[in-house]
């Protein structure tokens, strides 16, 4: 009975797997793959013999390769100050790194371009004040551009995966090598890093398959010159419909993503180790003035990296087409300019766009949180299956996954609750991703003197466990509310233009001419901006009662 | 009571105790999903006869006003659905993914650029309007009337006119000029890979220069510091002067000839008169026309039908240029002010073949691809 019980438990994200995700993707491969044979094999072999094919491999390969280290490099020493340190305005400040996660790229391009581009603030500047004739940052349409914008997305995905993780890493390991004499960088390099291996491997993972299947940015900032597979497939799939062609890159897309997987397992495999919770390293002020200026110098670094394409998105959304403040777009989005039968007011935008994000945690995080008690289980038979799978969506084309709702879902197909469902399954791999290293840190040790003394496995769990999972689940929390409320959807979806959400109020402003539809994307997208980081905000906020007291 | 039970369950999980854990938050998970489904639901309203549900699938840019949606549906004692399925292609693709079961009862949104796939595709059932009298033959494609015509636009040349006047500059009169140093990097452009207006202007420029001759046009455009962009929103919005509210430096754009009205029905400083005039050398205006019919297997096909009927007469009409800024297939709509002033129309637009287009788009579009990156 309870074997059972549990079984079933387990079998629930499977079956959800199953059913969203490998039973339309088999269901539009099926359709793919359906015209005459011979016809399908040489076209496949045609494209597979084309140099373009294998240019477009390679570049999507290096490109998501570069912009991963570059991310970690960039979100690691950011993690350590987030884990190490306490400032004003900490929560905040994590909040507001994670908001260009939200963010539609159709925004965030012309922001860029803004501060970096050609006539862009940085480029003024410099030639003024080294009289310059030509501006000296040439970055539009070139590969140093995707890059910095792949740092700019995913970035929060390294800060808050590892700086969670770090978080939670007793100080005695550390102090007890400076009692022997080791330097700062040593206890770094053989006792930190170590330790944090499983969370930087695991973030590099959702970072490496995010920039893997990189579309608007690489289509909007790139240029022509530069394609991912998951562009050159929306090319096939949209422009040609050309479906077998189509579904053979949604496999070669797939096969890499497996493949960078299998190396990850094996990687993860050899590197965990269970965290005595002794006590944890409590964040704290900043001691002397060298601290505070590293300190104060990385946020500041941050802060014009990440957050000033942000501010410029702000400030454009006040100021557009006017010397002086305006706050006529703000205005414009609360009335219905054309009368059109589809307006919802702000609210009304904010209101869908919170609901499918709370519904999309209902669904992703018990989901996930069984999973990955499923994987942290030692010679799991599920785990071998469950854990590849979890994570192919993210290396999954949304068009394709897209065309296989519509084939496969049958009256699911325009019904609201695709779309949290949909979220979930890119939401997913985050939970899991964060929860699994704290799970499997876990010290059984203590676990095990708990249940001697007589706690029963609820208050052994209530206190013991909880305190440590909760920030891993608060941290993935994070992350499926946001990907729901920055996620348009319409490509993976059918939308309903009477029921939309926020980032489809942006891209509906911006499918018209016209000063005042620019300015309602920006000011709805500095909306979206705010909704996110305060809801960031509040789940951050949340703490289990009594576990100040560690 | 209900925590002995969990109690049990968890010592029953062994000595790993993983079970309270998962069914605590199992537990608060269906709790919250329950709540969403309650918001989620809406109360069925009250009536004497139930309305009839009418679903229409279009592309993103499907607009109608309230009331005159509000006005078919008291007519005719039914809820209109309107379902949108991404840009114009793949909404097609959607629907004819879904033949076999499908999505809705009619599709607005083919245009010619995909007309010849979506008959052969075979999704449309045949429906002779009887407003179809009142539209203008030229518009009509499809003799057997699967698709009907409802509205027309054309893709051009939008050039910001404060711009060449300040900077005493003409505005360019043929598709050549563009290539001369006078104009070198004001255009932004559209991939046509990605983009339907980027795509109508590359069929012009086939059509005038002829397929051997537009990839010289082309060459000699790139020499001259042409941009591309992905989409038209990217175009319009971040380089062209006008859309971007002055942030952007190209003050030519691939555009429609009804955004300078747009321009002033959405301005911000009152302006009567647009900043962005449209411009049409030979060979450069590219017609769209825009279909609907109703499909294989609709579930209302009565209903699509009457639909079909209104979305072609004057009401629905008159509603168009103001929603979709576009023009009105049937010439007895009335057209707003704005659209007689500044929305003019080209002499002499290129009309191609949709076959052809077909049949060339991928060749055609991939040739252009690999000069322009070469």
């Amino acid at each position: 009975m309870r074997r059972t019980l549990l079984a079933l438990l387990y079998a629930l994200p499977i079956l959800f797997l199953l059913v969203f995700y490998v039973y339309p993707l088999l269901a539009i491969l099926r359709v793919s793959f359906s015209v005459p044979a011979p016809e399908v094999v040489s076209q496949t072999l045609e494209m597979a013999a084309s140099p373009s094919f294998w240019r477009v491999l390679w570049f999507t390969t290096w490109q998501a390769t570069l912009s991963t280290v570059l991310t970690v490099l960039v979100g690691l020493p950011l993690a350590a100050i987030f884990a190490r340190f306490d400032f004003p305005g900490k929560g905040i400040m994590a909040a507001l790194l994670t908001i260009p996660f939200v963010m539609p790229t159709v925004v965030v391009a012309p922001a860029f371009l803004a501060l970096i581009g050609r006539n862009g603030v940085l480029n003024t500047w410099l030639q003024a004040s080294f009289g310059l004739t030509a501006p000296p940052l040439q970055l539009e349409q070139t590969i140093g551009l995707i890059l910095l914008v792949h740092v700019f997305y995913n970035v929060a995905i390294v800060i808050r995966t590892v700086g969670g993780f770090w978080s939670n890493l007793s100080p005695s390991l550390g102090e007890a090598a400076a009692a022997l004499g080791a330097r700062p960088w040593q206890i770094f390099h053989t006792v930190t890093l170590p330790l944090l291996a499983p969370s930087i491997l695991a973030a590099s993972l959702l970072v490496f398959l995010f920039c893997f299947t990189s579309f608007g940015v690489v289509l909007i900032l790139g240029g022509l010159r530069f394609a991912t597979i998951e562009v050159e497939i929306y090319r096939q799939a949209v422009s040609y419909f050309n479906l077998p062609l189509a579904a053979f890159l949604s496999i070669v897309q797939l096969g890499v993503t497996f493949t960078v997987m299998v190396i990850y397992t094996r990687m993860q495999a050899g590197l965990s180790r269970s965290l005595r919770r002794r006590r944890r390293s409590q964040p704290r002020r900043p001691a002397d003035l060298r601290q505070w200026l590293l300190v104060g110098g990385a946020l500041c670094v941050t802060a014009l990296g990440v957050l000033a394409p942000l501010a410029a998105l702000v400030v454009r959304s006040f100021t557009l087409g006017d010397p002086g403040l305006t706050l006529i777009y703000y205005q414009a989005l609360g009335q219905n300019l054309r009368q059109s039968a589809f307006f919802a007011p702000p609210v009304a935008a904010i209101g869908n766009s919170l609901l499918y994000a709370a519904a999309t945690l209902a669904i992703s995080l018990p989901l996930g949180v069984i999973a990955a008690y499923m994987l942290a289980q030692p010679r799991s038979r599920w785990a071998a299956v469950l854990d590849p799978l979890l994570l192919l969506p993210l290396g999954t084309s949304a068009v394709t996954l897209g065309f296989g709702y519509i084939v496969a879902m049958g009256p699911l197909r325009a019904s609201p609750w695709l779309v949290p469902i949909a979220h979930s399954l890119i939401a997913l791999p985050f939970v899991v991703r964060s929860f699994l290293p704290a799970l499997r840190a876990l010290d059984q040790r203590l676990r095990d003197a708990a249940s001697m003394l007589g706690a029963t496995p609820l208050r052994r769990w209530w206190t013991i466990d909880a305190p440590l999972l909760v920030r891993a689940l608060l941290i993935s929390a994070a992350f499926a509310f946001a990907i729901s409320l920055g996620e348009f959807g319409a490509t993976l979806l059918i939308a309903r233009p009477d029921r939309p959400t926020m980032p489809m109020v942006i891209y509906q402003a911006l499918s018209r001419p016209g000063l005042i539809n620019y300015g309602q994307a920006l000011a709805m997208s500095t909306i979206l901006m705010a909704v996110t980081a305060f809801s960031l905000i509040l789940i951050e906020r949340f703490r289990l009662p009594g576990e100040e007291e560690f | 009571m209900r925590g002995d039970c969990k109690l049990q369950v968890a010592r029953g999980a062994g000595a790993r105790g993983f079970a309270p854990a998962l069914q605590g938050v199992f537990g608060a998970s269906i709790l919250l999903l329950i709540l969403v489904m309650l918001s989620a639901c809406q109360p069925v309203a009250p009536g004497a006869a139930t309305p009839t549900p009418l679903v229409l699938a279009s592309h993103n840019s499907f607009s109608i006003s309230e009331e005159v949606l509000t006005a078919f549906e008291a007519e005719h004692n039914a809820t209109v659905q309107v379902l949108t399925l991404g840009d114009a292609g793949e909404a097609l693709n959607k629907i004819i993914l879904s033949k076999d079961a499908p999505l809705a009862d009619l599709f607005f949104g083919v245009d010619n650029t995909f007309l010849s796939r979506a008959l052969a595709a075979d999704i449309f059932e045949p429906y002779t309007s009887p407003l179809l009298e009142q539209i203008p033959d030229e518009l009509e494609m499809d003799p057997e009337h699967r698709l009907s015509p409802v509205d027309y636009g054309f893709v051009n040349l939008n050039a910001d006119s404060e711009w060449f006047e300040a900077a005493g500059i003409p505005l360019p009169q043929t598709l050549e000029e563009l290539a001369d140093p006078t104009y070198r990097g004001l255009l932004v452009v559209q991939n046509p890979a990605t983009s339907s207006p980027g795509l109508a202007f590359l069929l012009a420029t086939i059509d005038y220069f002829g397929e051997d001759g537009y990839l010289d046009f082309w060459r000699s455009l790139k020499a001259n510091d042409v941009l591309v962009t992905d989409g038209w929103s990217d175009a319009y919005f971040s380089h062209f002067t006008v859309g971007s509210g002055g942030e952007g430096d190209r003050p030519l754009v691939v555009s429609y000839s009804t955004s300078p009205p747009a321009d002033v029905v959405y301005a911000t400083d009152g302006r009567t008169e647009p900043a962005s005039v449209n411009i049409f050398p030979p060979g450069s205006a590219f017609r769209q026309i825009e279909f609907v019919g109703v499909l294989k297997g609709a579930a209302q096909p009565e209903l699509a039908r009457r639909f079909i009927d209104f979305m072609l007469d004057v009401q629905f009409q008159s509603d168009i240029p103001l929603q979709m800024f576009v023009y009105p297939a049937n010439p007895n709509a009335a057209l707003p002010d704005l659209f007689v002033q500044f929305a003019q129309t080209p002499a002499d637009p290129v009309i191609f073949d949709p076959t052809a287009i077909e049949a060339n788009r991928e060749r055609w579009v991939q040739a252009w691809v690999e000069l322009m990156t070469e």
